[in-house]
């Protein structure tokens, strides 16, 4: 990364990996369980906050001095909440069937613990090119984790990757199916979700010791 | 060849496979070692013992579980006979060939692939293999349908294991019951195998479709249905208490399990406590809703009202509810620890299968779900139960007079307080 110093490098790579938002600081839990049975919603969210979070922790750097501190969290949900309009219109224009399986979720990324958690820690303090940098980071490593999350459940779920079908056709038993593989229905429902952030936490954490923290 | 062994152990102490040797080898003789220092009681029913009594409990209800197969089968097939003699339509060689056939996969795979995670995690961990899987691996078989194909109960038998047992830190260590952990998880990733009509007689999913169709709806299936008639022309009371009737492997003979439970109950291995007090947990749901029908605030074209209507103390003969409170609802790890958690908790798990089963729109059961739920309450039973004992006891202690004899006595106090 030529582009960027060192520390404005690990501001992305962190969050990817060893300070990741989801497995690591267990934040924003509720939207990962809830729109992950389709691997194009995991991606549709991921883009979402995304843009959220990037733009919003610029725009929070930019007003950072001119905020007062007494009504910073009432400043902080105006600027989601117009960021997520825009991305809820976007969608609805574009996407109308999406936006109805993403449904309140949507609306919901203001309530998301991420996107709140970086205006106070990250942009109140810092500069807007190093808050670009750290939303885009965090919003990378929140969507990473969903869309891993979002590929397991919807291949062993629905037997489909984006809605193509990849094990073969479930009713005319084509492809994997002839062999008597069914689609598991227990990972469609959310508490699969959980299970399977478990798994990769538990993943992470036996590859990289030092994130295990003291009992 | 034991001694042979005793030397093998030492030489491969501190290696990497020393826990799955170890285990095999405990499994086979008694270890020669004994413990050093401390006084210790040495008693004959260790883990091991404790789980080979559950295990002998349990074989009747396996047993009737093979002849019940094929019974169901060629009745399902030929038509049930007219005048039911023990002998000539249920004890008979064909009966026992097809469900042993059927069965024994089941449990070859529930205990092949449970041990082999068992020592999986062992040889990882570096500790002894934990016997904790013996009695699961014997519980899994009987609480699935016939057909289960065995990729699924593999599947389900890893998650188990895994997620139920081995994420808490392994036997002894779990919240809820890997048995039923199983369960659930078929129930919920394969709800076509393990609900209607077809999943409960060898045969019928495979047949499904064509002439030779046959099916075996469960007593709790009509009764979902509202064909409480037409239930109790096809099956009576007796029949019920019996067994002759579809179902998972192993839960349909009340007889049977009735056996089991006192035989671990005068063994001391499961507790009484929570076997009775689930048993007038699920006769007090069952007498609620039978009272809610007597009283008419229910219409009779409700969808609920074939189970509400059903005697209440019938509930304890049919589907799961016997096996879940004699062999699941007791395990000793996931259940309560004190005596009066253990009223607690096993009143509500009669309680809530019964209300389960009556209002569970998928599926008329609901013995593992309840026994799922109480074992995730469990811990918190028992610490307000523990509360409630320190309060009272701290309660005596401050309202006490304490009455000193002597006067040299209440020298004494002072000094000691001084």
């Amino acid at each position: 990364m030529g582009l960027l110093s060192k520390k404005d490098a690990n501001l992305i790579l962190d969050p990817l990996a060893d300070n990741n938002p989801i497995t690591i600081q267990v934040l924003g839990i509720c939207s990962a369980l809830a729109i992950t049975a389709e691997l194009k919603a995991s991606v549709v969210m991921s883009l979402s906050v995304l843009f959220v979070l990037g733009v919003g922790n610029v725009v929070i750097s930019l007003m950072r001095n001119i905020i007062p501190s007494k009504i910073r969290i009432i400043v902080q949900l105006i600027v989601v909440a117009t960021l997520v309009i825009v991305v809820d219109q976007v969608l609805k224009a574009f996407a109308y069937e999406l936006s109805k399986t993403l449904a309140v979720f949507v609306g919901l990324i203001i309530t998301n613990c991420i996107i709140m958690g970086r205006f106070e820690a990250f942009a109140l303090g810092n500069g807007p090119w190093k808050s670009f940098l750290d939303g885009i980071g965090n919003a990378l490593g929140y969507g990473v984790i969903l869309i891993i999350v979002g590929f397991f459940r919807e291949l062993l779920g629905s037997g489909t990757l984006f809605g193509v079908p990849v094990l073969g056709d479930p009713i005319a038993k084509t492809g994997l199916y002839a062999t008597g593989y069914e689609n598991n229905g227990f990972m469609i429902i959310p508490p699969a979700a959980l299970i399977v952030v478990g798994i990769i936490i538990w993943v992470q954490r036996s590859r990289n010791r030092a994130l295990i923290e003291e009992a | 060849m034991k001694n042979k062994l005793h030397q093998l152990k030492l030489k491969y102490r501190g290696k990497k496979m020393a826990p799955a040797f170890n285990a095999l080898h405990t499994f086979l003789y008694t270890p020669n070692e004994t413990t050093h220092s401390g006084g210790h009681i040495r008693v004959a029913d260790d883990l091991k013992r404790t789980m080979n009594t559950v295990i002998m409990a349990l074989v009747p209800c396996l047993l009737f579980g093979m002849f019940n197969a094929g019974y169901q089968h060629y009745s399902a097939i030929n038509g049930f006979p007219e005048n039911f003699s023990l002998f000539e339509h249920f004890l008979t060689w064909d009966n026992f060939w097809l469900g042993a056939i059927t069965i024994l996969p089941l449990v070859i795979v529930s205990y092949g692939v449970g041990l082999a995670i068992e020592f999986l995690f062992a040889v990882i961990k570096g500790h002894e293999v934990e016997e904790g899987y013996l009695v699961t691996g014997m519980l899994v078989p009987l609480i699935v349908p016939v057909d289960t194909p065995l990729w699924m109960l593999a599947v389900a038998v890893i998650f188990g294991v895994v997620i139920g047992k081995e994420v808490f830190g392994g036997t002894g260590m779990n919240i809820l019951n890997p048995a039923l952990t199983i369960r659930a998880f078929l129930f919920f990733a394969y709800p076509t195998w393990m609900s209607g009509d077809k999943v409960w007689v060898h045969g019928a999913v495979d047949m499904a479709g064509t002439a030779d169709a046959i099916s075996g709806e469960t007593v709790l299936g009509y009764l979902a249905q509202g064909n409480t008639t037409e239930m109790f022309q096809k099956y009576d009371l007796a029949e019920m208490f019996y067994g002759f009737i579809p179902g998972s492997v192993g839960e349909t003979s009340t007889l049977l399990i009735l056996l089991g439970g006192l035989f671990l109950v005068f063994s001391k291995i499961a507790s009484w406590r929570i076997m009775l007090s689930a048993v007038l947990g699920s006769l007090a749901m069952g007498l609620i809703f039978n009272g809610i029908v007597d009283a008419g605030w229910i219409p009779e074209y409700s969808k609920f009202y074939g189970l509400m209507s059903f005697e209440f103390w019938q509930h304890l003969l049919v589907g799961g509810l016997a096996f879940g409170i004699v062999f699941m609802a007791t395990d000793p790890v996931t259940g309560s620890q004190t005596n009066r958690g253990k009223w607690i908790y096993g009143f509500l798990i009669g309680f809530l299968s019964v209300m389960i089963r009556v209002f569970n729109p998928g599926y008329p059961e609901g013995v593992f779900l309840a026994i799922l739920l109480m074992n995730v309450f469990a811990p918190t039973i028992d610490h307000y139960v523990v509360r409630g004992n320190v309060k009272r006891r701290m309660k005596r202690l401050k309202t006490a007079t304490i009455h000193p004899k002597t006067s040299e006595e209440v020298d004494a106090l002072k000094t000691e307080t001084a």
